[in-house]
């Protein structure tokens, strides 16, 4: 299992790289393979205002939908769009292409709730 | 701790640690530990659709009854008729409770005049075979072979030309009939059968002869497993209906769309409670306008958001590109062509009703 070592994690499988106040977020490579090939992502409108953990996002593989959470609060100032067209990006490149939203961060404290790479693999060993 | 003993509470095919060395992910489905993926869904879609695939369906239930159609009992239990079917050939059907509600889908095998194999659902085996025990007369034998028989279902264009390496004669199996076979010498039944609406058989073997079988199988390297993920999705393509969704005890085979496999000339358990049915809903095919799929459990509404019927099934299709759902309508709601909306009050998707089957270049009668 990947994991990006200098990106922030939560334990909903979502990562986070930010740089200044911008915040670029996506799914860990863990919870691309849980989903399998995905199909539709349905992304948030740009300007939306979103809280930290608050779902914005929804992700869909051919089996199921889930929810994806946002790492910081903050605006959506971008969004991926070739997700519209090519989903299986967050398969093929999860932590480059298959980047999906930058959010303006409001409070960068709120990076204290998230993991560290290590912490992140440490919290994926326990859930085996 | 909880999934741990969940987990071992699962029954086991002949295959599952084939089916770990090949590195499926596992899923408990109808109380057995199965694959539910090897390599990826869409993947697995092509090998199916495409070129050759194999599913390990040992789970599935079998039993064994001889006796007189009528003596026996047995065609008063099954909806379909039974007495007119020639030896050698299969038909599908269901059994009812005396409400009218599907206690399971199942297909009727006439191996011998008196001789007939009936093959159900995993998850439905033990109450079934209660059923055919309770109902049954003493004119007739039953014996529940579930566990001494194994199933693996090759499917695709090209299931054909494989397995004729293996089996000889195998090109002259028309469409829903059988004949024994032998494999490595192992006596099989091998039908003309499936679940994906590509060309396929159904290979019934001995339980512990089902590894053999298995691997001289998968030596032709055109030949992929496939798990319980794609195939899914691939009787969803073909509006195929699933115990647990599309069918129940509390769904009468009519709003179910299973009228053809109705014989209503004959006596039948529950056939009295048909007659006394207005249905109010109807099965109804969707499809999605975007890449969108409607869920099980989505509610639907028309282009006014009233609320018309509810999803069962819902799933990606990669025959068409786009969402694709199967689920119950208001039955004046149900026409070929109307538009109507999928979702929850919250979010709503807009599909049009479509005529089966969504997916229809399968080679089922190739």
């Amino acid at each position: 299992m990947e994991i990006e070592e200098n990106f922030l994690y939560t334990k909903e499988h979502e990562w986070v790289s930010i740089e200044d106040n911008i915040a670029t977020m996506g799914i860990s490579d863990y919870a691309q393979e849980a989903l399998g090939d995905v199909t539709y992502v349905e992304l948030p409108e740009e300007e939306t205002e979103v809280e930290q953990f608050e779902q914005f996002v929804s992700v869909e593989s051919v089996k199921a939908a889930s929810d994806i959470y946002s790492p910081m609060g903050g605006k959506v100032i971008e969004i991926n769009r070739k997700l519209e067209d090519t989903p299986a990006l967050i398969n093929k490149d999860c932590y480059g292409k298959g980047w999906i939203a930058k959010i303006e961060v409001r409070d960068m404290d709120e990076s204290t709730n998230l993991m560290s790479a290590e912490e992140y693999r440490n919290y994926l060993d326990s859930l085996h | 701790m909880v999934s741990l003993s969940v987990e071992n509470s699962l029954h086991h095919t002949p295959l599952v640690d084939e089916h770990i060395a090949l590195g499926a992910k596992m899923v408990g489905f109808g109380g057995w530990n199965m694959p539910l993926q090897y390599e990826s869904i869409l993947a697995e879609w092509e090998y199916n659709r495409k070129s050759v695939s194999i599913f390990d369906c040992s789970h599935m239930g079998e039993f064994i009854i001889k006796g007189d159609a009528l003596a026996s009992g047995l065609d008063r239990i099954v909806t379909q008729s039974i007495v007119d079917m020639p030896v050698n050939t299969c038909r599908y059907g269901a059994m009812l409770n005396n409400q009218g509600g599907i206690i399971d889908d199942l297909i009727v095998y006439r191996r011998g005049h008196q001789d007939w194999m009936i093959v159900v659902n995993a998850s439905n085996i033990e109450k079934n075979a209660n059923h055919f025990r309770a109902h049954l007369t003493d004119q007739a034998s039953f014996e529940d072979v579930s566990f001494k028989t194994a199933k693996l279902d090759l499917q695709g264009p090209y299931s054909r030309d494989v397995l004729k390496v293996l089996v000889p004669g195998i090109e002259k199996l028309s469409y829903y009939t059988f004949e024994q076979f032998q494999i490595l010498g192992i006596p099989v039944l091998i039908s003309r059968t499936g679940y994906t609406g590509e060309l396929g058989y159904e290979i019934y073997c001995p339980w512990e002869k089902c590894k053999e079988i298995w691997k001289s199988i998968l030596k032709n390297a055109t030949v992929k497993p496939t798990g319980l993920g794609v195939r899914d999705v691939l009787r969803v393509e073909m509006c195929y209906s699933l115990y647990g969704h599309e069918l129940d005890e509390m769904i009468s085979p009519l709003e179910a769309g299973l009228e053809k496999f109705i014989d209503l000339k004959k006596s039948f358990m529950g056939a009295s409670a048909l007659q006394q049915q207005t249905p109010q809903r109807a099965i109804g095919y969707l499809i999605s306008t975007s890449r969108k799929s409607p869920r099980a459990g989505n509610k639907l509404f028309d282009v006014s958001g009233r609320e018309i019927g509810v999803v069962t099934s819902g799933t990606f299709s990669p025959g068409l590109n786009v969402g694709i759902g199967i689920g119950f309508i208001n039955r004046h709601s149900v026409e070929t062509g109307a538009s109507l909306l999928f979702g929850d009050e919250k979010s709503k998707v807009a599909a049009t009703i479509v005529k089966r089957p969504f997916y229809k270049n399968g080679t089922l009668k190739a």
